[in-house]
C-alpha cells in the first residue's frame, strides 16, 4: 500500500523517477474505497480508472514529464465526466451520462491525473451537510456520527479518509470551505473565473467557483497550477497568474491581518472561538500584525445571497425539464404535465424550496423589493472588502459557526442548513479567494479550519501564507 | 406567521413548472415564509444611491472571431433524450384532445 496521503510533489516526483506508478497508486486508491465505504463518500467509480491509470503509465514511459503523473483524485458529481454518470445527486440527473468533459476535468488528465470516482454532495450542490443527497448523506471521516459538511461533503470525507489524492469541488457560498473546515482537510475557493466553469451542473452562475481539496496546502498549490487559467468555453473566466501556484511559504511576520468582527459574534459556537483566538494569539506570537476590522455588510450577506443564488438557481435549474435529458414523467399526458411532473418527482426538497424562492424574488412586483436591492447590497459588500484591503495584506475568522453536528440535527429545518453558510458567503457575493486551513479540533476530536480571504487574483501570495499557518499550526489534531 | 399563503406558492410553483402536492404546497407556504421572512431585513439596509452588482471581475464583452468550431454530434447530444425517433426529440402533444 502506497501513503496516499504523502504530498503530491513526492508522489508525481517517485511516479517521474519510476519508483511508483500510476497503477500502483489508482490501486491503492480503489482499495482505500472499498475498505472505507460504510461512510458512502462515493456515488460511482469510475470503470476506467485502471486503464487510464496504464495510460498514464505509458505516457511516463515515453517521457513526457506530467506534474500529476499518476495521482488518483475523485470529482463531486456534479463535474461532467464521460466515463461515469454524472447526477449531482439528484434524482432528476440519474439517468444521465455526459457528452462531453469541462476544462478543469480535461487539463486534470491531461496532467496525468487519474479519475478514481465521483463523490457525493447536497444534490445540486443545495445545502451545508451533503444530508441533501437524493441518495443518503455522507458521514464525517472524524465522527461517523456526525455531518462531513456541504455540499462538498463526499470529496472533504473521501481527502479525509485518503481515498484519492485531492478532490475537485465547488464553492458557490461556502460548499468547498464549510466542508474542509468540518472535515478537517485543506480547501480553496478561487477568485470566480480563474477556474472555468463549463462542464460543471450550474447551481448560481454569478458566485460558482471550482477548487481543489486538498491534504495539505502546498497540494492544493500543485492541483490549482493545472486547473487556473481562461477557457473559450466560459467567458466569464479569467487569466491566471504568470507565476505558478505552487510556491514556498512566505513569512507571518510583519502580515497586516483584520480578523473580521461580526464573525466572532453571530452564533458562533464558543468552544470554536476560544480556539480561534487562541490561535490568533500564536499569529502575533510569530510576529503577524493582526487586528480586529468591522465589515458591517457581511451581516446582511446571507440574506442578499439567499435572494440572489435562488434567483440564479431558479434559471439555472429550468433546463431541466423532462425532454432533453435527466428524468422524464410516464404519467404526463401533455407537455406542460411533462414539465411539471418531471419535476415534481424529479427534484428534492431543497431544490424546489429554492426554485420557488428564485421564482417568487424575481417575479412581478417583487423584483425591486428583493432581487434588485440585494444587488445593491452585494455592491455594499464589495465596497467594504475592498476598503478592508486596502489596510490588511488579508483577512481571517472562522469559516463555519460550529463544529460537524449530528446527522439529522438540523434537516428539517432549512433556515437553520442555510445558518451554516453566514461566515462563507460574502467572499462568494465579492468574488474573492478564501483558503481554509485546518488549525485545532473541537471536543477532543471534531476539526475547525480557518478561513484566511484574500484580495480577487491574490490565490499565489493567498497559499503562501497558508503554508505557514499549516505549520505553525502542526499537529492541529492534537491541539 | 407565514408571509406566503398557498394560493402565492402554487402561483409561483405554476411558473416555475413544478406540480405540487396539497401536502407540499402547505408545508412550502410555512417554509418559504420563513425565508422570506429572513430575507425581508434588507429592506433596512440604506441602499440610496448604490449601483446594481451584476458581475464582480470587471471584465467587459469582447468579439470573437466569427468561425465556425468543433461541435458535439447530433446522436451523442440526442443519447440522453428520455424519447427520440428518426433523430428527433420526441414530446406529447402541446393540448390534450
Amino acid at each position: 500500500m502506497v501513503d496516499l496521503k504523502r504530498p503530491i510533489a513526492e508522489l508525481v516526483a517517485d511516479v517521474l523517477a519510476g519508483q511508483l506508478t500510476a497503477i500502483q497508486l489508482t490501486a491503492t486508491s480503489l482499495e482505500q474505497i472499498a475498505a472505507t465505504q460504510q461512510y458512502h463518500a462515493i456515488l460511482e467509480l469510475n470503470p476506467n480508472a485502471m486503464r487510464d491509470a496504464e495510460n498514464v503509465d505509458a505516457r511516463v514511459a515515453a517521457g513526457e514529464t506530467l506534474p500529476l503523473a499518476g495521482i488518483p483524485f475523485i470529482a463531486k458529481d456534479n463535474f461532467l465526466t464521460a466515463s461515469t454518470h454524472t447526477t449531482a445527486a439528484s434524482n432528476i440527473l440519474k439517468p444521465f451520462i455526459a457528452p462531453y468533459e469541462g476544462p478543469a476535468i480535461l487539463r486534470l488528465k491531461a496532467a496525468g491525473a487519474v479519475l478514481v470516482a465521483k463523490a457525493n454532495m447536497d444534490a445540486f450542490g443545495h445545502g451545508g451537510s451533503t444530508e441533501n443527497s437524493d441518495f443518503g448523506p455522507t458521514k464525517n471521516a472524524h465522527d461517523a456520527t456526525r455531518v462531513p459538511g456541504g455540499s462538498s461533503g463526499g470529496s472533504t470525507t473521501a481527502v479525509s479518509l485518503g481515498q484519492a489524492c485531492f478532490a475537485v469541488g465547488t464553492d458557490t457560498g461556502g460548499s468547498i470551505r464549510q466542508p474542509s473546515s468540518l472535515s478537517g482537510v485543506v480547501g480553496l475557493k478561487v477568485t470566480y473565473g480563474l477556474v472555468p466553469r463549463s462542464g460543471v451542473v450550474a447551481m448560481a452562475s454569478s458566485t460558482d467557483t471550482i477548487g481543489p481539496i486538498t491534504n495539505c496546502v502546498a497540494d492544493a498549490g500543485v492541483v490549482l497550477d493545472v486547473l487556473a487559467g481562461k477557457d473559450a468555453s466560459d467567458s466569464t473566466s479569467i487569466d491566471r497568474d504568470t507565476k505558478s501556484y505552487s510556491a514556498p511559504a512566505a513569512s507571518i511576520k510583519g502580515l497586516k491581518i483584520g480578523l473580521i468582527k461580526e464573525y466572532l459574534i453571530q452564533g458562533l459556537d464558543p468552544d470554536v472561538k476560544a480556539k480561534l483566538l487562541s490561535f490568533v494569539e500564536q499569529l502575533k506570537a510569530q510576529g503577524a500584525l493582526i487586528e480586529e476590522v468591522s465589515i458591517p455588510a457581511t451581516i446582511r450577506a446571507l440574506a442578499a445571497y439567499y435572494i440572489l443564488v435562488p434567483a440564479e438557481i431558479s434559471s439555472n435549474l429550468a433546463r431541466y425539464d423532462g425532454v432533453r435529458f435527466g428524468h422524464s414523467s410516464t404519467k404526463a399526458t401533455n407537455l406542460e404535465e411533462t414539465y411539471r411532473l418531471s419535476r415534481d418527482e424529479g427534484f428534492g426538497a431543497e431544490a424546489k424550496r429554492r426554485i420557488l424562492i428564485g421564482t417568487y424574488v424575481l417575479s412581478s412586483g417583487y423584483y425591486d423589493a428583493y432581487y434588485k436591492r440585494a444587488q445593491k447590497v452585494r455592491t455594499k459588500l464589495i465596497d467594504e472588502f475592498t476598503q478592508a484591503f486596502k489596510k490588511f495584506d488579508f483577512l481571517i475568522g472562522p469559516t463555519a459557526p460550529t463544529p460537524a453536528f449530528p446527522l439529522g440535527s438540523k434537516s428539517g429545518d432549512p433556515l437553520a442548513m442555510y445558518l451554516e453558510d453566514v461566515m462563507t458567503v460574502a467572499v462568494s457575493l465579492v468574488g474573492s479567494p478564501a483558503l481554509v486551513v485546518p488549525i485545532a479540533v473541537v471536543q477532543k476530536k471534531l476539526p475547525i479550519g480557518l478561513q484566511i480571504i484574500g484580495p480577487q487574483r491574490s490565490e499565489r501570495a493567498l497559499l503562501q501564507t497558508g503554508m505557514a499557518i499549516e505549520t505553525l499550526a502542526g499537529d492541529w489534531q492534537a491541539a | 406567521m407565514s408571509k406566503i399563503g398557498v394560493t402565492e406558492v402554487e402561483r409561483v410553483a405554476k411558473l416555475a413548472r413544478i406540480g405540487l402536492s396539497p401536502e407540499e404546497a402547505a408545508q412550502l407556504s410555512v417554509e418559504l415564509g420563513h425565508i422570506v421572512g429572513f430575507v425581508e431585513q434588507l429592506a433596512q439596509v440604506d441602499i440610496e444611491g448604490v449601483l446594481p452588482t451584476d458581475q464582480v471581475t470587471g471584465l467587459v464583452d469582447v468579439w470573437r472571431e466569427d468561425i465556425v468550431m468543433p461541435s458535439l454530434a447530433r446522436e451523442q447530444l440526442l443519447a440522453n433524450a428520455p424519447h427520440q425517433q428518426d433523430g428527433y426529440i420526441v414530446v406529447k402533444r402541446v393540448l390534450n384532445g
